[in-house]
């Protein structure tokens, strides 16, 4: 194999920053681990409060009716955005390829894999997520359809599979179990309890209330 | 056993209890706790197969924003227990687990060989794909086809020829060849891969040097906690394992991997906790799976069909640096009632990762080529296939020459064929249609050892008359909480809404690993044994309370609705929490452990499941529709319908996958997996399963434990597979021996 030039020399400058100094002085080390000036910079921010100010754009998100005021990096995903810095765990994270649904909130009403969006792309928009589904301790007529029919058994999926099936029937697409089985095939649950989500929606469905 | 007041708890279809957490999104699991200063890792992959990693170029990596470290076997602190030709963890198998980070060597592609530690998730994946290696790169052998006659016994059976592993006679070695009607074929099961919704997640964090605690997505706390305390060489206790909720495992949370150290070594290198969760390609290849298995059955049978012989070989693919085994033909040596049976085992060791016990390990792999070969000697018989495994029906084991437990396949057989509506089916096969639609239907038996281990459970009567379980046990879905709640319900007679029962978490009493349809009957058992010494407790202490009871015997007395009482004289009665408070005490608190006993011994213990199931083939398409299920499960007692149906329709989904869709595919070039996610690696979506019909023999086996449980999880998935293809034969005469069974195979 052939040896490769000699890294050292190609150091990428993007601005002269104290945070480039701290990065580019790691390299003077010659490990690999970061030294400690480094971790305490990290530790005390110096090098994110440039950051902030260079790299992160505001935003403004109303998530379960509660006006949130942030400022993020453009390449945070929603679903990132709210496990990660907003601690709304219930949304689960379970390809990152929008492939299995367990990632499903509601932005404006309709369904939405919060994997495969930026977050700075909903501003000023409405996110509903499993979090904000009840009415305080009442629960909302799906998830107790789901309890009644023991629609799930992990439970992991069962945040996304909920937020689906409720805009599933909001769609109008919950009219007959091969209906829902189609519209709900974006939302994966390898333990296997399809036929009881099914029949949960089904029962939301035909219960006739405005969900 | 007395009638209770609770009595109808087991049985009932109970609500689950943690169902509110996971219906909310308050359910956390390893992945969602918010430590102080807690920093994100990526794991790297190795992008070669087998060699040595030259250099490692991480330099790009740590000039990136945020990043804290990059750690790989070059810079890696040293895990004590990781001695040289030494396991630092107690292996599942046999061999040498990979150990992470302690060498340069690459055993596979996609080794977890560096990890990327960054302030933000963000930052981390971004500096995790800065990370640069040379290798030096040896010949690989990944394709199990062009190697499969490399097959060895494995180690287990040389030093045991008595293990379940080694070779098994019963009668002339291929005597099936002298039959009047013979069937011979072999049969190919792809590699499976559990992937679990939940992606493989830790969150590692050093109290102190010498004190870790792990939130880790495992299917044992305590197991976990024995491995770790092995590997950074501390005191047990030293090793706190939660494991409160976990999204889903089917077998990959058996092993621990060695992404899980690598997060354990960040975590003490940054002095910070560390959280990892892998992406979704990394389960395909980090964390285990079921293992491509080829299999040659040959049987015969007289023509009155009575099975004369039967020869199973199976060869399974492991890893070169562990022997990973399971009981692919066990079903073979105690399913039907043949004089002659021969069964050959054997592991082929590739430049893979290491499988993992999948859902019905071994049985479901083992079950797709038995009873695809009975359903192919019926038809060469013309019998009908419920009566041909009547024909065969053993009242004995006969592998163990020992009585059944319990067995009522028979009642399984019958209620199902009448519920599918068998009748209907056609002896020729293409015989049946729906429209263009050809209509097949199969059916495939399933069998798994009804196991019982050791536990400890530990119960808090409270002065408000409430009480509190506590159990190391994991719950990855069934609904053991839930289960646990009913049967200690019953067991001390209080109302289900009081009991909380508290899992997940290794400071609790011993509870072995989530697997094996074990759990019920073991930690099950604890909880009744915990009951019990409560109950000897209360009655000792009740004559405080109510003079009457000063020589009642433990018999005389009812345990119900929170107070006891005497059978005869129903009117003398005192509460627990008079018990209690006439005591002068806050609460009792008792830990008692329960085991099987050596009566248990004498009989032969398994669990039986019949899966009917009714196929549409296009003609045109080649495309199969699963349009019914009927599911009947002999397991024991079932303590809670609704979640015990629910595991059964789960199996079955997973069986439906097996037989139609899964396949892990590596590129033999390469030596990498080409099927890396859900859109190339299909598993079962809503549209792909109909309502699944499912029924229990629901009658009691107390020899396998105090509640008369059996094993239920593994039996859901033994057997689907074959029903499937053996209905896709009736519907298009067309035998598919190689699974999944895809359009290209049918046209």
């Amino acid at each position: 194999m052939k040896k490769k030039p000699n890294k050292n020399t190609d150091i990428i400058v993007h601005n002269d920053s104290r945070r480039d100094f701290l990065k580019q002085s790691t390299l003077l080390t010659g490990i690999a681990l970061t030294p400690e000036i480094a971790v305490k910079a990290a530790e005390n921010q110096w090098d994110e409060k440039l950051a902030e100010a260079i790299e992160k754009i505001p935003l403004k998100l109303e998530i379960n009716g509660i006006q949130k005021t942030l400022s993020i990096e453009p390449r945070v995903t929603l679903l990132d955005l709210l496990r990660e810095q907003l601690h709304l765990t219930g949304t689960k994270k379970g390809c990152d390829y929008g492939q299995c649904g367990a990632c499903t909130v509601h932005v404006n009403g309709t369904r939405v894999l919060s994997c495969l969006t930026l977050a700075v792309m909903h501003d000023g928009e409405k996110i509903t997520t499993i979090e904000g589904l009840a009415n305080g301790d009442e629960l909302h007529p799906m998830q107790a359809a789901f309890m009644k029919h023991d629609g799930f058994q992990c439970g992991y999926c069962t945040p996304g599979q909920i937020m689906s099936a409720v805009a599933c029937i909001r769609e109008g697409h919950a009219n007959s179990e091969t209906e829902i089985r189609e519209y709900m095939s974006g939302n994966i649950c390898r333990c296997g309890a399809y036929p009881n989500i099914v029949n949960a929606i089904t029962e939301v469905n035909k219960g006739g209330k405005n969900i | 056993m007395n009638k209770l007041f609770f009595d109808k708890v087991i049985g009932d279809p109970l609500n689950r209890v943690d169902g509110r957490m996971k219906v909310t999104g308050a359910a956390k699991y390893s992945a969602e706790y918010q430590l102080p200063n807690l920093v994100h890792a990526v794991v790297v992959p190795s992008t070669i197969t087998k060699g040595r990693i030259k250099s490692v170029d991480s330099k790009a990596a740590l000039r990136s924003p945020g990043v804290l470290a990059v750690i790989s076997h070059e810079n890696a602190i040293k895990v004590p227990g990781n001695a040289d030709n030494e396991h630092p963890t107690e292996p599942p198998t046999g061999g040498q687990p990979l150990r992470a980070f302690y060498n340069n060597k690459v055993y596979f592609n996609g080794q977890p060989i560096a990890i990327v530690i960054a302030d933000t998730l963000e930052r981390a994946q971004y500096a995790a794909g800065l990370v640069k290696f040379e290798y030096d790169q040896d010949k690989h052998v990944t394709d199990f086809e062009l190697n499969k006659g490399k097959g060895v016994l494995p180690e287990k059976a040389k030093k045991d020829p008595k293990s379940s592993l080694a070779d098994y006679d019963r009668g002339v070695v291929d005597a099936y060849k002298t039959a009047a009607v013979t069937v011979e074929a072999e049969y190919i099961h792809p590699t499976e891969v559990h992937n679990p919704m939940e992606l493989q997640a830790i969150t590692a964090y050093w109290e102190t040097d010498d004190k870790l605690t792990v939130y880790d997505k495992v299917q044992g706390t305590k197991p976990t906690q024995q491995a770790f305390a092995k590997e950074w060489n501390l005191p047990v206790q030293n090793v706190k394992v939660i494991s409160e909720f976990v999204g889903g495992a089917f077998g990959n949370g058996l092993h621990n991997w060695p992404h899980e150290t690598a997060a354990i070594i960040a975590a003490k290198m940054v002095k910070r906790p560390v959280k990892l969760m892998l992406r979704r390609e990394h389960m395909f290849y980090m964390v285990g799976y079921r293992p491509y298995t080829w299999q040659q059955i040959g049987m015969g049978a007289s023509a009155d069909g009575k099975i004369t012989g039967i020869s199973h070989i199976a060869i399974g693919q492991t890893s070169t640096y562990e022997e990973f085994t399971e009981s692919t033909v066990q079903q073979t040596k105690m399913m039907y009632a043949s004089p002659n049976v021969s069964t050959r085992y054997r592991i082929l060791p590739l430049d893979v990762s290491t499988p993992i016990w999948m859902r019905g390990p071994g049985e479901a792999t083992g079950a797709f080529a038995l009873e695809c070969a009975m359903d192919e000697l019926a038809f060469a018989l013309n019998m009908d296939p419920i009566q041909f495994r009547l024909a065969n029906y053993t009242d004995e084991d006969p592998e163990k020459k020992l009585p059944w437990s319990t067995k009522y396949l028979k009642e399984c057989l019958e209620v199902g064929a009448e519920k599918i509506g068998w009748s209907k089916r056609s002896m020729k096969p293409g015989g049946l249609r729906a429209g263009e639609w050809l209509v097949g239907y199969g059916m495939g038996v399933g069998t798994f050892g009804a196991h019982r281990g050791a536990a400890a459970v530990r119960g808090r009567l409270l002065a408000n008359g409430t009480i509190i379980f506590q159990s190391a046990v994991t719950d990855i879905g069934p609904g053991t909480g839930t289960a646990m709640v009913q049967i200690a319900s019953e067991h001390i007679g209080i109302a289900p809404d009081k009991i909380t029962f508290q899992l997940g978490n290794s400071d609790f009493p011993q509870a072995p690993n989530q697997g094996g349809s074990a759990t019920v009957a073991t930690v099950g058992s604890a909880v009744v044994a915990t009951c019990n010494a409560i109950k000897e407790k209360l009655l000792t202490m009740a004559p405080t309370a109510e003079k009457r009871f000063a020589n009642a015997k433990m018999e005389e007395i009812l345990f119900d609705n929170g107070q006891m009482s005497l059978l005869k004289s129903p009117s003398i009665k005192v509460s627990y929490t008079n018990i209690l408070k006439k005591n002068s005490l806050t609460e009792i608190d008792i830990i008692q452990d329960a085991k099987p006993d050596d009566e248990s011994n004498k009989y032969s213990k398994y669990s039986f499941s019949v899966h009917f199931v009714q196929v549409h083939v296009h003609p045109t398409t080649g495309q199969v529709k699963v349009n019914k299920v009927v599911t009947c499960a002999d397991a024991g007692k079932i303590v809670n319908k609704k979640t015990a149906g629910n595991q059964l329709i789960g199996g079955v989904t997973g069986g439906i996958g097996m037989a139609l869709m899964e396949d892990a595919i590596i590129d033999h070039r390469f030596g990498r997996y080409i099927t890396k996610d859900f859109a190339d690696y299909h598993v079962p979506v809503h549209a792909d399963v109909p309502q699944i019909e499912v029924y229990f023999v629901d009658k009691p086996d107390y020899i396998v434990d105090p509640m008369g449980t059996k094993g239920l999880g593994e039996i859901a998935i033994i057997g689907v597979a074959p029903a499937v293809a053996n209905a896709v034969f009736n519907a298009t005469g067309k035998r598919i021996r190689q699974l999944p069974i895809t359009p290209d195979k049918l046209i």
